[in-house]
Parts: C-alpha cells; sequence; structure tokens
C-alpha cells in the first residue's frame, strides 16, 4: 500500500485558532482539579488565553493567506474581526464575573464554553468554504445555547434556551438549503471558486441561485436577528442571565458580519442585484419596527434587544450600499455596536447583586445621586446609542448614511434618520430617569477594581472614537479594500 | 428500462412510502420503525450509485445504533397521544399553505435543474480496482481534515454542554466516597464502654406475671 501523497497544509496562519483550542482543552482539564474556592485559576487563565490569542492574531504577517486546501482565508478584515472578537469577549467575562458568582455558575464549564464559542466565531470569520462557514457558526450557536440554559433554577433562561434553541437550528436549516442550492449552481463550495463559475457563465442556473441567495439572506437574518425573523431576540435577550445576554448580544454580531460579508460579498457578488434588494426589506423592518417597539418596553433588556434589531438594521444598510466605502462603514459600525453593547449591559450586571436583577428602567432612576461617574458612562452609552454628537454612534450612523446615500437609496436615508430620532426617545428616557428622578434603591456600587476600570475604558473609549474616528474608520475601510 | 432504473424506482417508491408513513402513523413507534424502513432503502439508493461504504455505514450506525436508541426513548417515556393528535386540524390549513409553498419551490428548482440535466455529461465509468471506502479516507484526511477536525470540537462541545446541564451534585443525595470508607479508623466508629457488671436475680418473664404478682414479691 502506497502511502498519500498530501502535502501538509501551512499550518502558520492558523496558528490563534490553534492555540485557542488548544487552550480551550487545556482549561477544561485543569478545571477538574480545581477546588471550588480555586475556580478563579480558570477565569485567569481564560483572560490570559484570550489575551495571547489577540496577540497572535496582531502579530500576523497581515497578508492575505490561504491554508488547508484554499478553505482557511486569513486577511486583515479577518484579522481585525478577530481581535475584536477576543477582546469583546474578555471584556465580556470581566463584566459578568461577580454576576455569575452570585448565581452559582462561576464554573469552568462556562470558561470552557465561551473560549469555544470564540474558536466558532473565529473559524467563521476565516472561512473561505461553504462547509466551513457552516461549521463555524454551529460550534458557536452549540456552546450558546448551552450557556443559556446554565442557569437552570431558572424558569425563563431554560425557556429561552429553548427558543433560541429551536429557531437557531431552524436558521441553520434554511442557511444550509440555501448553500446545498448554491453548491448545486454552482459544483463546488469553496467562495472564491462560487463566484468566479457565476461570473463565468451566462447564468442558466439563475433560478436555482437566486432561490438560494433567497435562503441564505433568511438565515443570515435568523442570525443577525432582522425582521421578520427576529421573534427570538426579546425573549432570548430577556430569559438568559444578563452576563450570557451580553456575550450573545455583542461578539457574535462580528462573526455574523464576517458571515454575511464572505458569503454575499465575496461568495455571491454578481448576485448583487438579487440580495440587494432582500437586505433593503430586512433593514426597513428591522429600522421600523426595531425603534418602535423599543419605546413600549419598561425592561431594559427587552429594549436593548429591539435596539439591537435596529442597529442590525443599519449595518445591513451599509452592506447592501455594494461598495468599498459601505462595507466599510458596515464594519465600523458593527465594531462600535459592539462597544456599545458591551457598555449599556455592563451597566445592569453592575447595578445588579444576589437576588436583584437590575434590567428594569426604573432600576436606573437616580443613578446620578449613586454614582455619577457610572451615570455619566451610561450618559455616554446612551448617547452613543441614539447618534448624538460627539460620542461614536453619530460617526456611525453619519458613514452609513453617507454610503446609502452614494448608492442612491435616498429615500431610505431619509426613513433611516427619521427612525433614529424615534430611537432616540427611549435612549435619552433613560438619561432621564437617571439624572433628574428620586432613586428607588440606594444599595452602594462595590465592583471589582478590574471591572471598574474596563467599564470606564469602554465608556471612555466610545468618546475618543467619536471625537477621533478617522484611524479606526480607515482601519476598516483599509482592511476591507484588501481583503476583497 | 434496465433492471437497474427499476430497482432505483421499487428503492424511491418504497422510501417515500416510508417517509410519509413517519408521520402519519398514529403509534410513535411504528414511526420510528418506518424511519428505519426509509434509511435501509436509502442505502439501497446509495449502493446503486456505487457509494458502498456511505450505505453500510447508514445502516450500521443509524439503522443499528441511533434508531435503536431512538426506540428505547420513545417507548420509555410516557407520550400522551390524545393531546398530540389534539391541534390537528387547528393548524391543519397553516401546515398545507407551508407545505404547498415548499412543493412549489421545489417544484421550480427541480424543473429549473431538468432542463439542464442534458447539459450534464454522465458520470465517467470507474476503474476496475476503485475503492469507494480509500477515496473517502483519503479526502477525510487530507483535503477537508481541516472541516473534520472543527466536526470534532462541535462534538467535544456537545459533550461539555451535555455535562455541564445535566450533571449537579444534590445536597441531599446519599452516596459512598470510598476514599473516607478506606480512611476510617477503629476509634471513629466503634467505643468501648466499660460498664460494671451488677449480679442480678433472674428475673420473671414479664408474660409470665400479672401486676398483682410483681407487687408480692416486692
Amino acid at each position: 500500500m502506497q502511502p498519500i501523497a498530501f502535502p501538509i497544509p501551512d499550518l502558520a496562519p492558523a496558528a490563534p485558532e490553534i492555540f485557542l483550542l488548544v487552550a480551550a482543552c487545556a482549561v477544561l482539564l485543569i478545571d477538574v482539579f480545581l477546588a471550588e474556592r480555586s475556580r478563579w485559576v480558570s477565569y485567569v487563565l481564560t483572560l490570559i488565553t484570550l489575551a495571547v490569542c489577540a496577540v497572535m492574531v496582531v502579530t500576523g504577517t497581515g497578508a492575505t493567506v490561504y491554508t488547508f486546501s484554499d478553505m482557511f482565508v486569513r486577511d486583515p478584515m479577518a484579522d481585525v474581526l478577530k481581535v475584536s472578537v477576543c477582546v469583546a469577549v474578555a471584556t465580556i467575562l470581566i463584566y459578568g464575573r461577580t454576576y455569575i458568582g452570585d448565581r452559582g455558575m462561576y464554573r469552568g464549564e462556562l470558561f470552557v464554553l465561551a473560549l469555544f464559542a470564540t474558536l466558532g466565531m473565529m473559524i467563521m470569520i476565516s472561512a473561505s468554504h461553504l462547509l466551513l462557514l457552516y461549521l463555524g457558526l454551529e460550534l458557536l450557536s452549540l456552546a450558546l445555547y448551552s450557556m443559556v440554559a446554565l442557569q437552570r433554577d431558572s424558569r425563563a433562561a431554560v425557556e429561552a434556551a429553548m427558543k433560541y434553541f429551536i429557531l437557531g437550528a431552524l436558521a441553520s436549516g434554511l442557511l444550509l438549503y440555501g448553500m446545498s442550492m448554491i453548491y448545486g449552481a454552482t459544483g463546488t463550495m469553496n467562495l472564491e471558486q462560487i463566484a468566479s463559475a457565476i461570473a463565468g457563465t451566462d447564468n442558466p442556473k439563475v433560478w436555482v441561485l437566486g432561490l438560494g441567495v433567497a435562503f441564505l439572506v433568511a438565515g443570515i437574518g435568523f442570525k443577525l436577528g432582522a425582521v421578520p425573523f427576529h421573534m427570538w431576540v426579546p425573549d432570548v435577550y430577556h430569559g438568559a442571565p444578563t452576563a450570557v445576554t451580553v456575550f450573545i448580544g455583542s461578539a457574535p454580531k462580528l462573526a455574523a458580519f464576517a458571515l454575511v460579508m464572505r458569503l454575499l460579498v465575496t461568495g455571491l457578488e454578481s448576485m448583487v442585484v438579487d440580495w440587494q434588494q432582500m437586505l433593503l426589506l430586512l433593514s426597513i423592518a428591522s429600522l421600523v419596527i426595531g425603534n418602535l417597539t423599543a419605546i413600549a418596553q419598561t425592561n431594559l433588556k427587552r429594549m436593548l434587544a429591539y435596539s439591537t434589531i435596529s442597529h442590525m438594521g443599519f449595518v445591513l444598510l451599509g452592506v447592501l450600499s455594494g461598495d468599498l466605502n459601505g462595507y466599510g462603514s458596515a464594519m465600523f459600525y458593527v465594531i462600535t455596536y459592539v462597544l456599545m453593547s458591551l457598555a449599556a449591559f455592563g451597566m445592569i450586571l453592575l447595578l445588579s447583586r444576589d437576588g436583584f436583577e437590575a434590567d428594569m428602567l426604573d432600576d436606573f432612576k437616580g443613578l446620578n445621586r449613586r454614582s455619577p461617574w457610572y451615570a455619566f458612562m451610561m450618559l455616554i452609552t446612551m448617547f452613543s446609542m441614539a447618534g448624538l454628537p460627539p460620542t461614536v454612534g453619530f460617526y456611525a450612523k453619519l458613514a452609513v448614511l453617507q454610503a446609502v446615500f452614494s448608492a442612491g437609496f435616498i429615500w431610505v436615508a431619509v426613513l433611516a434618520v427619521l427612525m433614529s430620532l424615534v430611537g432616540a426617545f427611549y435612549y435619552l428616557r433613560i438619561v432621564k430617569l437617571m439624572y433628574f428622578d428620586e432613586p428607588k434603591d440606594v444599595t452602594p456600587i462595590l465592583p471589582h477594581p478590574d471591572m471598574r476600570l474596563v467599564l470606564s475604558v469602554n465608556g471612555l473609549s466610545m468618546l475618543v472614537l467619536g471625537i477621533l474616528p478617522q484611524p479606526l474608520m480607515a482601519l476598516c475601510i483599509v482592511s476591507i479594500q484588501y481583503s476583497l | 428500462m434496465s433492471f437497474q432504473v427499476l430497482v432505483f424506482y421499487v428503492l424511491a417508491a418504497i422510501m417515500i412510502f416510508a417517509a410519509i408513513r413517519v408521520i402519519t402513523s398514529r403509534n410513535p413507534v411504528h414511526s420510528v420503525l418506518f424511519l428505519v424502513l426509509a434509511f435501509v432503502s436509502c442505502s439501497g439508493l446509495w449502493l446503486l450509485l456505487e457509494a458502498e461504504f456511505l450505505a453500510i455505514v447508514l445502516v450500521l450506525v443509524y439503522v443499528g445504533a441511533v434508531m435503536v436508541l431512538f426506540l428505547f426513548v420513545v417507548m420509555m417515556l410516557d407520550i400522551n397521544l390524545q393531546r398530540l393528535r389534539e391541534g390537528l386540524f387547528t393548524y391543519l390549513p397553516l401546515g398545507l399553505t407551508v407545505a404547498l409553498l415548499m412543493v412549489l419551490e421545489i417544484g421550480l428548482v427541480l424543473w429549473a435543474r431538468s432542463s439542464q440535466l442534458r447539459d450534464m455529461p454522465a458520470p465517467p465509468p470507474l476503474p476496475e480496482n476503485y475503492s469507494n471506502t480509500k477515496e473517502l479516507g483519503r479526502l477525510l484526511y487530507t483535503e477537508y481534515v481541516y472541516p473534520f477536525e472543527i466536526a470534532a470540537v462541535i462534538l467535544l462541545v456537545a459533550i461539555v454542554a451535555a455535562i455541564a446541564l445535566t450533571l449537579r451534585r444534590r445536597k441531599n443525595t446519599k452516596y459512598q466516597d470510598p476514599a473516607k470508607q478506606v480512611s476510617v479508623r477503629r476509634a471513629d466508629r466503634v467505643r468501648l464502654v466499660s460498664m460494671p457488671s451488677v449480679q442480678r436475680e433472674p428475673e420473671i418473664p414479664p408474660e409470665a406475671g400479672s401486676g398483682a404478682s410483681t407487687g408480692e414479691q416486692r
């Protein structure tokens, strides 16, 4: 029997992923031997893993490399998104530490699942093959479903996990169905080859491709939480433990953006006319329904869920502009959205304590009396979400609107501005509650020093990026330019 | 019609019949058994496509292991059949609409494809010593090694998640701790009490004497 001749793939571009996988397994093993009181070792090891992983991504060559039979691509866009994912996950763990400790979820499995979810996101970001996009998505989703259910004594959490699981499985099914049609029409699963296969022919199989694109967009809509595929978002955000809600609401959006870019832009760019219309419908519906429904919410977690829906509408607007500026502004928007949602949920985690969830709007009443500094942080966050200058949210919205405007969708831009005005109402309501109402609850706020530091940096970063947005914007545009 | 085509149609008909019975039969055990039939006829179809290895694996893994496990679960769970059937007519119009839409979509795809089928040349005949299993293994461990590894990671996450969600040490559970059992010393369990031995008169068994007689003795 002769040996199989096959060159060993170049492992260097995938080094961060390989390290993350090995480290996650190591944390899993080490945690087994830890006593209950030395659980902090897993926490610290997880943070170190994420830091090392981010450093490994940053110190890469920055060039576009393919490996593993062209299934894995490492390009500047992937690097920027991966670093953001690592930083976001580390921030989530720092914010959630006290919260999960109070609720009996401070277990090694949570950290291991968080690391595996990070690995899933990185695989999605670096995929240049339909199979890899799907596998990365499943790895991420599976870890998220179980993290939601980890607080088993809470009926709401278990119900949220069930809803998330069933609708997530449905979305995966749609995505897979769409992928199978694309494969059937082009005969390949490699995204670059799909693009050249579609461009090369005079499109006789356009029916199959169009249907495939429709299913893919529906699956993407589910994963992003865009209307009309948004039903799961409020319930899952509300029911999940807040430390897990912030996980679902932040980092995976970066991976979902990468999914959109790889599938629609790299793979199906010739079908831009088809998916542009579909994304337009999704984003308009998301902007309208997300903003209008958020007004009626009294629960902050539900309100933020609807605000996520409207923000995803903005991201899709950027993508559907279909040019470099549009993609760049969408990427900028996603990164800043992650900053904002981390800070907003971080504030809920800060005010929550053992047996008390600070997730109602009334819990923020008079926060200025209790702690002027954190009230100021929440003020920046809300201003940024509403899109008021001088915060970064203003610039992010402006960049997307510019791209939409130059793509010729003038009425869409006008509608988006109107809906942002509606949105400003419910964000500013929180500012009013914090500064002009009497506090209902006067328990002192005593976070861990690391949380205090990270939350302050997170809040101030929105202000700094709002005043100096150019470097990040240039980074986004350049990285996409070199990746397409 | 060649013999091969005849076999294909027979197997396909059986498979479609079984698949329909899976969702229409009233007894869940029958449903599972029909699913087994669908799998077996599907593996027959794969044999026709010269994918012997996959066909055998389908029977071994799905029919042999997964479906039998499924059968056990269905038999163990006490499913209330009456409640399952309750909502049938309320959901029927919606279900039919969705089904119709899907049939329409599939029809469109098949119609678009069948007009293209002529362009697809028949696959070339395979050489005599071609091994399906070997080809599959070669692809899996060379070109597709990366997705293969990630599929393994997904299984690992499933294991971790399942254990994290179900394993819980209840406070009032009684369990044995062998380490404690071994390290126990005699002094922990046995206490020697020195009791002065007292000389006693042999007593009359209580049932023998009545209250009056005991009073007499004193």
